[in-house]
């Protein structure tokens, strides 16, 4: 279960580059415990750091002292694409990002961020570029990104913005649609039944 | 008016969902030992079970070590855990479980259709990106978090707000040499990495019924280097051919019964979608990426763009306008659930026979499957590729990605018959670019970038051998390229 998330007040940290993966965000070589937990050195490991003895990178974004404590990202188009590792939100939150600005995200990363409480906001480009360095004001509820110079909107679909606003736990508010599960089920066995296993199981 | 996407959608639909969302039912979930773990143990810890175990699969091919007399541990510290853990968590959850020395390990994405877990009109998910690749059997098949994994198992059902349809129509007839990995970095390269985003693809056309099923998941399988929820084919006599006695498939009378709904699983040709792509597969030849996207790719025969990304450049160590073909490799990698079934394995195989990999060169093949090993071996490709001066590995992901810790060298400069090219994914600095097989091959040999169609490819006699001992199995229903690979016998005594 994710941290609520209402209101967010950060400067907004610039990586404006297209495609950023996943690979990048949490290098494979940087996953090495089953957990969930103990990524947050690793996050953007090969862009932060300029040797094995993380000796940091002046020029990466993040170690730049205006940008130390940051918890807003600023993206370009098709943020997280490549692998699914949950492993890179599960990073980005423990280095401390909650919300990340993007013209557009890649499908399995934004889901990841909704399920754990980062607020991916959807930009156009021309949008997000004055954002660089600026302090912006995240707000759900009213679905807004401001900056003493402008306000912009956003729109975040319904599912989504209630988890995030609430801290739902998915799988508890699922669960309350038991019946209409076994129903389908029923009903579904009776028409595919080919579908259900348990006879091919021992 | 309908589309295949939504008639396999509209059919799992368990209940709306405020905001426009719906709960939809899940028919399978797959797991990799590099999340399985997390996402079981999780479960339980929260005092959650697997709502049908007898639906759930984990794989081991993330992590697991491919040198041969491979065991549970790894070059990479702490990569045992990953397997041992996965072992007891699936064991504990009553999951079927494809452990390291299985006759059927595999990389999930090869093992899935070869035991017809997937099958046409199923909704089926893994926390992988390219579980997209299942999509080529008609299934709705799509990567998601070890959140929603969870989820899945928890409920079976996760909550979705319904992906758009778009449809990418290949006309015409592929050249020669050109193959299904061709097509999608085509696509790639034309529409951008992020040009399907937010949508289920559907891709059709005369060169697409054409691929046969392994092809066909080559297709499916970039459908997520495209950002598109799911790729997805119509299923047709080729699905069902390929699939007919799998282990998981429907037998006797539920194949029948099945076999009638899968055959109207397609799209009207009143329907509309939200986006149409065509392309001219005639147009298209042997690509080579150049960058750190899979956008960033060419015709084999073509050069850098003159208007390439610096940082691209930069880390490729490459300069704008030059010519891809001749630029020296230093490693040749056939692997992956892109590019490693039996049919990948032919192709490259009937270049390299014969011939050796250019002098420095580390060439490594590893089959998609043990299955795909067995079968390979049973023709003697195996061979092939020792002869010619490839390492010969056990099944799994490897390289394309780091598994097991295990890399290339810092820096060198990787073919790659993978999905992705991103910096620093096959080893620290490495340079990967990702092509079909036979790009590979002919590139090992050459030791630089080479267009294999300038490569004449030998008969490999083994593959008739493999021919002819399933028809005297009474299998092979008299085909000239069997379906690959072949059954485990298991599976037929116990369903046949």
């Amino acid at each position: 279960m994710a941290e609520p998330f209402t209101r967010l007040t950060s400067i907004a940290a610039p990586l404006l580059r297209d495609n950023v993966d996943t690979d990048a965000i949490i290098p494979s070589r940087e996953m090495t415990s089953t957990g969930k937990t103990g990524l947050a050195d690793g996050l953007f490991a090969g862009w932060r750091y300029i040797d094995a003895t993380r000796t940091p990178n002046p020029d990466f974004v993040l170690n730049q002292p205006q940008y130390r404590d940051a918890a807003l990202l600023l993206g370009g188009r098709n943020f997280g694409c490549g692998s699914s590792r949950e492993h890179a939100v599960w990073a980005l939150v423990e280095y401390g990002i909650r919300c990340i600005v993007a013209p557009s995200f890649a499908p399995i990363f934004q889901s990841n961020c909704v399920r754990n409480g980062i607020v991916p906001v959807v930009l156009p480009t021309e949008a997000i570029a004055p954002l660089a360095g600026v302090v912006c004001h995240v707000d759900l509820v009213a679905q807004t990104v401001s900056s003493a110079d402008a306000t912009l909107s956003f729109d975040i679909e319904g599912e989504a913005r209630a988890m995030l606003l609430e801290g739902l736990d998915a799988i508890d508010l699922t669960l309350k649609h038991r019946d209409a599960i076994q129903a389908f089920h029923a009903r579904d066995r009776s028409q595919r039944p080919w579908v259900y296993l348990e006879q091919n199981h021992a | 008016m309908t589309t295949l996407f939504d008639r396999i959608w509209d059919a799992h639909i368990v209940a709306p969902l405020p905001g426009g969302a719906a709960l939809v039912a899940i028919d399978r979930v797959l797991l990799h030992e590099r999340t399985g773990a997390a996402a079981l143990n999780s479960l339980a810890a929260a005092g959650r079970a697997v709502a049908d175990p007898s639906r759930v699969f984990a794989m081991m091919d993330h992590i697991v070590d491919t040198l041969p007399g491979r065991t549970d541990q790894t070059l990479m510290p702490g990569g045992q855990a990953f397997i041992t853990e996965t072992r007891a968590a699936a064991q504990a959850a009553g999951i079927t479980l494809f452990d390291v020395s299985d006759p059927d390990q595999g990389i999930m994405h090869v093992v899935s259709p070869e035991l017809g877990i997937v099958l046409p009109g199923l909704t089926l998910i893994a926390p992988d990106s390219h579980t997209c690749t299942q999509g080529a059997l008609g299934a709705l098949a799509w990567g998601i978090g070890s959140s929603e994994a969870e989820h899945a198992m928890a409920t079976g059902t996760l909550r979705l707000t319904r992906p758009r349809a778009m449809r990418v129509t290949f006309t015409g007839t592929l050249s020669p040499g050109v193959t299904a990995k061709d097509m999608m970095l085509a696509l790639i390269a034309a529409h951008g990495a992020g040009g399907g985003a937010g949508h289920v693809v559907e891709f059709a056309g005369e060169s697409v019924t054409a691929l046969d099923m392994e092809a066909r998941m080559t297709l499916c399988n970039m459908a997520t280097e495209f950002s598109a929820f799911a790729g997805l084919i119509a299923p047709d006599d080729v699905t069902f051919e390929w699939l007919k006695g799998r282990r998981y498939a429907p037998q006797g009378a539920q194949w029948r019964a099945a076999l009638s709904g899968w055959q109207t699983l397609r799209t009207d040709d009143d329907a509309v979608f939200d986006c149409e792509i065509a392309i001219d597969a005639g147009s298209i030849a042997p690509m080579v990426s150049w960058g750190t996207s899979p956008q960033a790719s060419v015709a084999v025969t073509g050069s850098v763009p003159a208007d390439a990304a610096p940082a691209m450049l930069d880390y490729m160590a490459l300069e704008a306008n030059a010519r891809l073909i001749g630029t020296p490799i230093d490693a040749a990698f056939i692997g992956s659930c892109t590019n490693a079934r039996l049919s990948d394995l032919r192709r490259a195989a009937a270049l390299l026979k014969g011939r050796k990999v250019a002098p420095g060169i580390r060439a490594i093949c590893v089959p998609g499957s043990s299955a795909v090993r067995r079968a390979a071996e049973a023709e003697g490709l195996d061979r092939v590729f020792l002869d010619a001066g490839f390492e010969w590995r056990m099944s799994g992901c490897s390289m394309c990605f780091f598994a097991g810790g295990e890399s290339f060298a810092e820096g060198s400069r990787v073919i790659s018959s993978t999905n992705r090219n991103f910096e620093s994914r096959q080893g620290l600095r490495v340079k990967t670019h990702i092509a079909s097989p036979e790009t590979v091959a002919a590139s090992a040999i050459a030791g630089a970038i080479a267009d294999a169609r300038a490569i004449r490819p030998l008969p490999l006699r083994g593959a008739g051998r493999a021919v002819q001992r399933r028809r005297e199995r009474g299998s092979g229903e008299g085909k000239s390229i069997p379906p690959s690979p072949t059954l485990p016998p298991k599976g037929e005594r116990e369903f046949g």
